[in-house]
């Protein structure tokens, strides 16, 4: 009989599960759970993207592209990033069409990242980074960033974490789950912190066509002096509503992406060749679409963080991203406690703020991915939940 | 905003001017005051359910009918328009462009009932020439709203 136990990498088997999968599964058994739990968008991919995607198997494009992706994507990725958020980068060699966020920011940490290596990780902030630091051998250094400063991270806290085994640092603005983003003041002070050091910045910012309040995205590498040290890692999947296509891109400069896209090419060799050919039309095409479904999910927002102040949950404005992330300290309750008493007494689903790190404890995520009408029902319930406690 | 008002109305009536207000980042008075505008200048006609009747069995048939029309000189279509609507088995008058002139959707319990309306009531209008009678046999969308269920949700209750 083989031992599992000697076959598999330690640092692997080391990585706990996930604390609410059992939580997950036993929702997933559940019937007529009114969910807010998702992190994806509920509107279908806009049709042309969808018939780019079509036509190009019509015209038998189905083999595999250059491992740094289609040139004419990588161009229409420079142009947008230059028209959005003002940063260029040549779609020559810095440029690097991946298999959505999530792998972009596995290949930026691992490009980066070697045994010992600190990565200064700020939450609560999604489940990735955490995992793929210690997979690489490196080390997590968390920050808690605070509700009163809207879980920014901040120069002083960002300071005090750097050591000489300072590698990286991670910049998961705008936030899931918190909803906070960085301003341009915001990233000033940060820069200023990492101005003559060799830190670089991982950026993910997957979020960054969802900001609202007239706030625009402000990308980090767009501060004076950042560029150079900043590899900003982005996709098509929320602001395009393009999750199960898995395809995003990660832009640097030539020295390390150079170094990026060799592990791409041994583990990847190029990004799924049907979903380029779409992303290009949602580069090209498709700016009103996702003014559209902005303004939806700008409604839902206020109708979600009016619902849950009212109900005496505290929310603060999320400005980016499509969660809520309101205080459940009121209830007495902790997290865990509080969304698997919810989901059992009322059939609603919200994640605890813990998935997202210790930090997290106090607060759910409530995401808005979905109609208003079904925001109201979930609230209602929530309401009702309240009053019975 | 008085257009952002109407069109989340047109989407769903039940909204009450404390969501819409919510969800615009406006005063509730001033959604109140909208709505009252825009009922008073007849913009917003009525309120009205969106109701499957298929659900309803043998309770409810339609029929969209083509009427050719000979327009009176000085008064077009409008006085055949005009008597057509009146029947409150005519749920919708158009004039068309194309191969015929009026398009009326027509409602009655029985196919019966319709066919008997349209000979006995359209056809014998004078200035009417031709009718051409087409049933509804399935319903998929009505007023924007799927009738038939689309895709479920298939997203899970999870995902982080």
């Amino acid at each position: 009989m083989i031992d599992y136990g000697k076959v598999l990498n330690k640092t692997v088997t080391d990585i706990k599960p996930s604390g609410i999968r059992k939580f997950f599964d036993v929702a997933a058994t559940m019937k007529d759970v009114i969910s807010l739990g998702v992190g994806e968008p509920d509107f279908q991919t806009p049709w042309v993207i969808r018939k780019a995607g079509i036509e190009s198997l019509q015209r038998g494009k189905t083999k595999y592209t250059s491992n740094w992706g289609l040139v004419e994507l990588r161009e229409e990725i420079s142009n947008y990033l230059n028209r959005k958020f003002n940063i260029n980068y040549d779609p020559k060699d810095e440029i690097l069409v991946t298999v959505g966020g999530s792998e972009a920011i596995d290949l930026a940490l691992r490009a980066l990242i070697g045994v010992g290596d600190e990565v200064i990780i700020p939450q609560p902030s999604y489940v990735c980074y955490e995992p793929i630091t210690a997979i690489t051998g490196g080390v997590p250094v968390i920050i808690n960033t605070k509700a009163e400063n809207d879980f920014k991270l901040t120069a002083e806290e960002l300071k005090s974490a750097i050591t000489d085994k300072t590698k990286a640092v991670i910049l998961p603005y705008p936030s899931n789950p918190t909803g906070a983003i960085m301003e341009e003041h915001d990233l000033v002070t940060i820069a200023k912190v990492l101005k003559d050091t060799n830190i670089m910045v991982i950026s993910d910012e997957i979020y960054a066509e969802l900001t609202f309040s007239g706030k625009s995205h402000i990308s980090p590498a767009s501060i004076p002096g950042m560029w150079e040290r900043t590899i900003t890692v982005n996709g098509f999947s929320k602001a395009f509503s393009m999750t199960g296509w898995r395809l995003g891109y990660a832009c640097g400069p030539k020295p390390v992406m150079d170094e990026i896209v060799k592990i791409h090419q041994y583990a990847i060799m190029s990004s799924p060749t049907t979903s380029q050919y779409a992303a290009i039309e949602a580069l090209k095409n498709c700016d009103e679409d996702v003014q559209y479904m902005l303004k939806q999910y700008d409604m839902r927002r206020r109708m979600i963080v009016s619902g849950f102040n009212k109900i005496g949950l505290t929310c603060r404005e999320p400005k980016g991203a499509f969660y809520a992330f309101p205080s459940i300290k009121s209830t007495g309750m902790s997290s865990d406690e509080f969304c698997e008493k919810l989901l059992h007494s009322k059939k609603v689903a919200v994640v605890p703020g813990t998935a997202f790190g210790e930090s997290g404890e106090g607060f759910v995520r409530a995401s808005y991915c979905y109609s208003v009408e079904h925001i109201k029902e979930a609230l209602s319930r929530i309401e009702e939940f309240l009053k019975e406690i | 905003m008085k257009y952002e008002v109407l069109k989340l109305l047109s989407k769903n009536a039940k909204y009450t001017a404390e969501d819409i207000a919510v969800m615009l980042g406006i005063a509730q008075s001033e959604v109140e005051q909208y709505i009252e505008e825009l009922e008073k200048e007849n913009i917003i006609r009525g309120y009205k359910a969106v109701v499957d009747w298929e659900k309803i069995d043998g309770t409810y048939v339609s029929a969209i009918v083509e009427l050719n029309v000979v327009p009176k000189a000085g008064l077009g279509f409008e006085e055949v328009a005009e008597k057509v609507m009146s029947y409150r088995e005519v749920e919708a008058v158009y004039l068309m462009s194309g191969d015929y002139d009026l398009n009326l959707i027509v409602k009655g319990k029985t196919l019966k009932d319709i066919a008997w309306f349209v000979a006995k009531e359209l056809a014998t209008i004078d200035s009417v020439t031709s009718t051409a009678t087409h049933f509804v046999m399935r319903r998929y969308k009505e007023m924007d709203v799927e009738l038939v269920s689309g895709d479920e949700d298939d997203r899970g209750q999870f995902f982080l």
